[in-house]
């Protein structure tokens, strides 16, 4: 039987820790129980073994030196495809919601979605010029129109090369090329993954993992890439704003609508109707002060960075935002729904609600998403929503809430670092060049029950921050950190180091840079681009000392991102443990013909440490590459207000004397 | 920034936007909305406004779009807790400030409030302020901003680097000799200085005017205002100079603010406490990459980015480490240098007062002079020849004669400078170019004022200069120092003799006469076809990216500075500088001026922008232009000829705009068919538009010019057969505009109404 953590080995949330003794106390199951019920199968990672099941002659369990399937298959060419088959599901799921999105575009651009409207006009120019599709003389609509057909037809286009691939610099689109991975349409790729993953097709480990990664890229620069795109174009591109982070965000006499999921469309709507006086009224008819909403895992990115609406947190904290008994209404779209929830729902009043026509779990009410009556279907859930709110039963609802400082779209950084006339990213060359920034860490992904909740991911981002290492976040991650208070601009007082700091406080920004939900990693493949670009670090995303981090990861889509990030010429570490472990084979080709082709690679590291000192490693190698100085902090830390806080506590008299240098 | 700047700049930005407004509804109400603003002599409206927002201010209501562009621009402070980023925001804070301030200014000019007046101020020498309204003498104003004029006739300094950049103080210094001291340490770097802003009332310009200090273009060191809105002119020429030379047109903003950040070395220099509108408009300067330095305590943000190196560093005086105050000063300014990474060439020259080009333009009146040298009461000359190895010994300097010690005050002698110098490279045809120099070299020298050249030299020194020990011999140090550091190339040796002993003093100016003669003669002989290489001048690429000069032996540059041998000598100079040899290859049109070698590069040079020239001609291809020509020919189609105006003159002309909107036009390195600028000398040469009919298409010319070259031209007039030719010519007294023009050369049967039709 194995062992039973306790609250503090299972997560270092303290609200997540407080609920999940309130579940043990009211006998409630969570993925975290279950972890410990349910250990790991040992075939599919680590040393122990590989199984395929890509046909029923199997399915095959690899657990010898040497050993074969009964079709004589390989355990690399298994662990390969196995890797494609994944990074394929993930790439499928991103992508699809990029199309959905397109869709929505398309119908509020004739006027068929009701509530929607582009709300950044400036954006939608931006992607038409991707597209190549002049703007000029075209109304909003009918731009707005093109720009939807155009993107969708990406998804079916069969030959020639995905448009955004002309977003990356060069000398990656030139790498692309020579190494056979330029995506040609978005479906096709994942469809030829799948093809050539079946039973005696492809069995050519390299080979398989080509072509994964241009599955993988058909993703992040084009199905993941139009998701981020046109939800700005439709919602807005995100600009800093503050909001609240944790269960503590869940209001005891109000009417709590929790989202959960990926997609900002319903949510969106549900934002507007929730601010409706009518229903309001009607909240208030019930008893309840107001409606409260809050998020769970990217739907709450989603609208956080738009909206501000709170988040109740990340991945694992859906079933505990069920636990608090406080949750009217939890409605979900797509990905990363945990089956159990309808049935811990019923454990409370809580109503849970699917929306998405390809997502229905036995025992939830479905109310199906139309864009056509969006505003109109939100309004409905809302109100059952209100009607609920009678039936709730005992409520405990953590204090734990933070301020978190979220929204930072490559548009946005742009402007933060000059101004509307000035605007680019020269300044971030700048300071890692100068060395005040030692490098940049992307630190993202999921959740996983089966190591202890944030825990990786922030320990992981105090330690970079120390060392003036930037992070960028994006999805359950960005919300670990902001759980921990370090996604705000006092932080950078507190968290990070002195050639960070000065940078920080030179731009208000916070040291976390919070950029969106998981499938806005295509932000940070703009940011490198035209960090490539801006000049001083070398002409292509391989050349930049920075480093990708999966280090709580668990999904599919996690593997497609680390894809795409490592043929983006990324460094790309996950943690937990490696999926591919037993193919030393796949292993090296993933970490080393990757590197030598691509300038990238993914790789798998189980413990924190190693993960921290191979990104440094990784770090600091870019830099003496680029004949950077060497990371030396000393050096930095001068600049800043700290001076004027000590002027300023000085008696007006004294202030005059000190003001030519009476305070060092 | 950091958030108290941001706090405080935004704060700021917010108030002078506010007071914009209300001076703008009051000024609406009391004048309406027709109220015609400008300011003067210049062809780039409200600079700043329309290089930002592209918008051209010709009347009070131009104003309101301003005014919207500028509150959409202001954003929050940024709060105690909590705070989003503020960076951006408060960069565009600062550019509201930038916008309001000029409005601002130009609203005063109108209300007849600027420039400021500063009872008992008098600005320096042979400067006034040059809008024909303010023509007094000035006295009792301030400067107000910069003027195109100015602007030209700085500009080659600026691109040549003898003008490494120019600061901006603001506010007040901690006692007037460190003020003194700031200024003369800038002006010895020949960094140009503007002065505005104050510190509870009392500004730099007051401590400068206390300690006699001479402000005014001449010196340097130009005083805006005693108010931070002044400062506002520093980044309208700043503005000016990308529009000027750059090639860019207003509203380009981002690339006039790069133009800037790259090119033009600029710092911001707060003196005393920094209040919210000093920040607020230093984070408007930011935009342009200028840093800001403070001699105060105040929050430093080192990072780089927007600007080259740190944006804001704080030195607090008093812990500048230094013996006193005035080395601390010169520490500020070394400091300041360093964070604009200005390029400072400074020769050491042992003089006992001040050296800089800053002194330049300084005049010694005849109530401060000491004695001089040349003018109407005694003689004067200046003569430089090579010499062998052996007979120049390097660093001597030899007075033969009496010294003036004997003299009474403001008296007058003889005196003859001799230079002797050897060097490998040195040529026979470098001996002008080099004597030329001794105009500036001498002229560096605070309280020394030279004049003319050759036999008509005249030199004063004023009784300061002479109280600090300055003696004759020191001519001599100045000589030996500047010609090693600027000639080193083709110079190893230079002694210099200085004689006042009557014999010895005839002989030599008899000695000098003939070589001056033979020189005249050399060089009149030497023309477009005795030569097989002309010269390429690009030095002004630097500020006008794809302007060529080529320069011939009958056409010098636009800019009057570099003739053909000047060119040849700085090629000697420096192998791989602006000036090199374009061999002239085969001749294609010896009339118009095309020759295979010239187009060929010509179009390298110009980045494929221009692919031919006609150096002979206006009407096709002309050469172009950097915008720091001496003179605009543009063809007036009525008259059938062409008029020159003078950089000098600010009236108006018959092609209906002044010198300085048709700058606008015939600057920027762009072809324009029928326009052109051009340097003074050039309308002497029997190759001015020689394919367009030579000088005799000339109907109007500038007076200034007919008085400065009056001789000259009068032998051109004799040349081209009409030797009352000049007569025929009309200027500004007698029409600006084209029918008055046509009237008088008709009355008065100019030759060019005979010729073939220019169009």
């Amino acid at each position: 039987m194995p062992k039973k953590r306790t609250a503090g080995e299972r997560s270092i949330d303290p609200a997540s820790q407080q609920i999940l003794i309130r579940a043990d106390e009211l006998g409630l199951d969570t993925a975290f129980s279950r972890a410990d019920a349910m250990a790991a199968c040992p075939i599919g990672m680590g040393r122990s073994g590989l199984c395929c099941k890509n046909c029923f002659m199997g399915p095959c369990r690899l657990t010898k030196e040497g050993q074969v399937g009964v079709c004589g298959a390989t355990a690399s060419t298994i662990a390969a495809r196995n890797m494609a088959r994944a990074i394929a599901g993930g790439a499928a799921a991103h992508s699809d919601h990029g199309r959905d999105i397109a869709f929505t575009l398309l119908a509020a651009a004739e006027g068929e979605a009701q509530g929607y409207q582009i709300r950044d006009t400036v954006k939608l120019q931006a992607v038409a010029r991707h597209y190549n599709i002049p703007a000029q003389g075209k109304t909003t609509a009918a731009l707005a129109k093109e720009v939807a057909l155009k993107a969708i037809a990406e998804f079916g286009q069969q030959t020639g090369q995905l448009a955004f691939v002309q977003r990356a610099p060069n000398k990656r689109q030139q790498a692309w090329k020579r190494y056979g991975i330029v995506p040609r349409g978005i479906d096709r790729e994942v469809v030829d993954v799948l093809h050539r993953t079946h039973m005696g097709d492809d069995q050519h480990p390299e080979h398989i993992l080509k072509g994964a990664l241009r599955c993988a890229l058909a993703d992040g620069w084009g199905g993941s890439m139009i998701a981020t795109d046109l939800s700005d174009v439709l919602f807005g591109t995100p600009a800093p704003k503050v909001g609240q982070v944790n269960l503590g965000v869940l209001a005891g006499d109000e009417v709590n609508i929790v989202l959960h999921g990926h997609e900002p469309t319903l949510s969106e709507m549900i934002v507007a109707a929730a601010s409706e006086p009518e229903l309001i009224a009607y909240a208030q008819s019930k008893g309840a002060k107001g409606i409260n909403l809050a998020g769970i895992c990217c739907t709450s990115n989603e609208i956080l960075l738009r909206q501000g609406v709170p988040s109740a947190g990340n991945f694992l904290n859906q079933e505990l935002a069920l636990i608090t008994g406080a949750v009217e209404v939890m409605v979900v779209d797509v990905q990363c729904i945990m089956q159990a929830l309808p049935n811990l729902a019923g454990k409370f009043h809580t109503k849970f609600i699917t929306t998405s026509p390809k997502v229905m779990i036995e025992g939830s009410l479905h109310i199906e998403f139309d864009e056509r009556r969006a505003l109109d279907i939100a309004r409905e859930i809302v109100r059952v929503a209100i009607d609920n709110y009678p039936n709730r039963g005992p409520v405990v609802i953590p204090d734990d809430v933070e301020d978190i400082v979220p929204g930072f779209s490559h548009e946005y950084i742009n402007y933060m670092l000059g101004g509307s006339y000035r605007a680019s990213f020269r300044p971030l060359n700048d300071a890692i060049m100068a060395g005040r920034i030692r490098g940049v860490v992307a630190d993202v992904g999921c959740n996983n029950p089966r190591v202890t909740q944030d825990k990786s991911h922030t320990w992981l981002v105090r330690e970079f921050l120390k060392r003036d290492v930037l992070v960028v976040q994006t999805g359950c991650g960005a919300l670990a950190s902001g759980k921990m208070g370090m996604v705000t601009g006092e932080a950078a007082l507190e968290y990070a180091g002195p050639g960070l700091r000065e940078v920080c406080e030179a731009t208000g920004m916070p040291p976390v840079l919070h950029m969106g939900s998981c499938v806005d990693n295509t932000r940070i493949l703009t940011v490198l681009a035209q960090m490539a670009q801006e000049g001083g670090l070398g002409d292509d995303i391989s050349d930049i000392p920075a480093v990708g981090l999966a280090p709580e990861w668990m999904s599919e889509k996690a593997l497609a991102i680390g894809a795409y990030c490592a043929a983006s010429g990324a460094c790309v570490i996950f943690g937990l443990a490696s999926p591919v472990e037993y193919s030393g084979e796949v292993t090296r080709l993933m970490e080393e013909v990757w590197e030598k082709e691509l300038g990238g690679k993914l790789l798998f590291a189980s413990d924190d440490e190693t993960i921290l000192q191979r990104s440094l490693e990784h770090i600091d190698r870019k830099r003496a590459a680029l004949n950077l100085p060497v990371y030396d902090p000393s050096r930095f830390g001068r600049s800043g207000d700290a001076r004027m806080r000590a002027l300023r506590a000085l008696p007006l008299e004294a202030r005059a004397e000190a003001l030519y240098g009476g305070v060092k | 920034m950091s958030r108290y700047i941001a706090t405080r700049a935004i704060r700021g930005a917010n108030s002078i936007v506010n007071e914009f407004d209300s001076l703008l509804a009051r000024a609406l109400a009391e004048r309406g909305p027709d109220l015609p603003l400008a300011f003067p002599n210049t062809a780039y409206s409200l600079p700043l406004i329309l290089a930002i927002t592209g918008q051209t201010v010709d009347k009070l209501g131009d104003l309101q779009p301003v005014l919207d562009t500028a509150r959409q621009l202001l954003r929050p402070a940024p709060p105690d807790r909590r705070w989003t980023p503020y960076l951006g925001e408060t960069l565009d804070a600062g550019m509201a400030t930038l916008l309001a301030e000029e409005a601002i200014e130009a609203v005063r000019f109108a209300y007849d409030q600027q420039p400021e007046a500063l009872p008992g101020f008098r600005l320096a020498g042979g400067t006034a302020f040059t809008n024909p309204e303010f023509q007094t003498n000035g006295d009792g104003h301030l400067n107000g901003p910069i003027d195109d004029i100015q602007l030209r006739t700085w500009g080659i300094q600026l691109v040549d680097g003898r003008m490494p950049g120019f600061a901006a103080i603001v506010g007040c210094a901690k006692s007037n000799e460190v003020a003194v001291k700031i200024v003369r340490e800038l002006q010895r770097r020949n960094i140009l200085t503007f002065l505005s802003g104050n510190v509870n009332g009392r500004s730099i310009i007051h401590q400068l005017m206390e300690a006699g200090v001479e402000l005014g273009y001449d010196t340097y060191t130009v005083p805006f205002g005693t108010d931070t809105i002044s400062a506002i002119y520093a980044l309208g020429f700043a503005a000016r100079s990308a529009l000027t030379f750059g090639g860019m047109k207003g509203g380009q903003a981002r690339d006039i603010l790069l133009y800037n950040k790259n090119r033009v070395f600029a710092f911001v220099l707060a003196l005393g406490e920094v209040d919210d509108l000093k920040y607020a408009t230093a984070a408007g300067a930011i935009n342009f990459g200028f840093p800001v330095i403070a001699d105060t305590v105040i929050p430093e943000i080192l990072p780089s980015g927007v600007t080259p190196y740190e944006h804001v560093v704080s030195m607090p005086f008093n812990l500048i480490e230094g013996a006193d105050d005035l080395q601390r000063a010169e520490r500020l300014v070394q400091k300041c240098i360093e964070v604009r990474g200005v390029k400072v060439k400074l020769a050491e020259v042992p003089v006992p007062v001040p050296y800089g080009s800053a002194f330049e333009g300084e005049v010694v009146r005849k109530a401060d002079m000491r004695i001089e040298f040349g003018g109407k009461h005694s003689k004067c000359f200046e003569f430089l020849r090579m010499a062998s190895f052996e007979a120049v010994e390097d660093g001597q300097v030899t007075v033969v004669g009496p010294s003036f010690a004997d003299q009474p005050a403001a008296a007058a002698m003889d005196l003859g400078v001799v230079v002797e110098v050897a060097g490998r490279k040195m040529q026979k045809d470098f001996e002008p170019v080099l004597e030329r120099q001794i105009h500036h070299f001498v002229n560096g020298a605070s309280g020394v004022q030279h004049i003319g050249q050759r036999d008509i030299t005249w030199i004063r020194l004023s009784q300061a200069a002479a109280g600090k020990g300055f003696d004759l011999k020191h001519f001599g140090a100045i000589l030996h120092a500047r010609f090693h550091a600027d000639f080193g190339a083709i110079v190893d040796k230079v002694q210099v003799t200085i004689y006042t002993e009557t014999a010895a003093f005839e002989a030599w100016l008899a000695q000098a006469r003939a070589a001056y003669a033979e020189r005249n003669v050399r060089l009149g002989n030497m023309t477009d076809e005795s030569v097989e290489e002309f010269y390429s001048c690009t030095l002004c690429q630097s500020f006008a990216p794809n302007h060529v000069c080529i320069v011939t032996p009958e056409r010098l540059g636009l800019c009057g500075a570099y003739n053909w041998l000047d060119c040849k000598a700085s090629f000697q100079i420096n192998p791989t500088g602006p000036n090199q040899p374009i061999k002239k290859s085969i001749t294609l049109d010896p009339q118009k001026g095309y020759w295979a070698g010239t187009n060929e590069f010509l179009e390298n040079a110009s980045h494929q922008q221009v692919n031919e020239v006609a150096v002979y001609s206006i009407m096709e291809n002309p050469m172009t232009a950097c915008g720091c020509f001496e003179c605009i020919a543009m063809v007036i189609p009525e008259a059938n000829g062409v008029m020159i105006v003078s950089r000098e003159d600010t009236s108006m002309t018959p092609a209906g705009m002044t010198f300085s909107t048709l700058a606008g036009v015939a600057g920027g390195g762009l072809q324009t068919p029928g326009i052109m600028g051009h340097g003074k000398f050039y309308l002497l040469s029997p190759k001015f538009i020689s394919a367009d009919g030579g000088f005799k298409r000339v109907v109007w010319m500038s007076s200034i010019l007919k008085s400065q070259m009056a001789e000259q031209l009068q032998k051109v007039a004799e040349r081209e057969g009409d030797p009352h030719l000049i007569e025929k010519i009309c200027d500004e007294r007698s029409a600006t505009d084209a029918e008055g023009l046509v009237a008088f050369v008709t009355a008065k049967g100019h030759p060019a109404l005979g010729m073939p039709p220019l169009l």
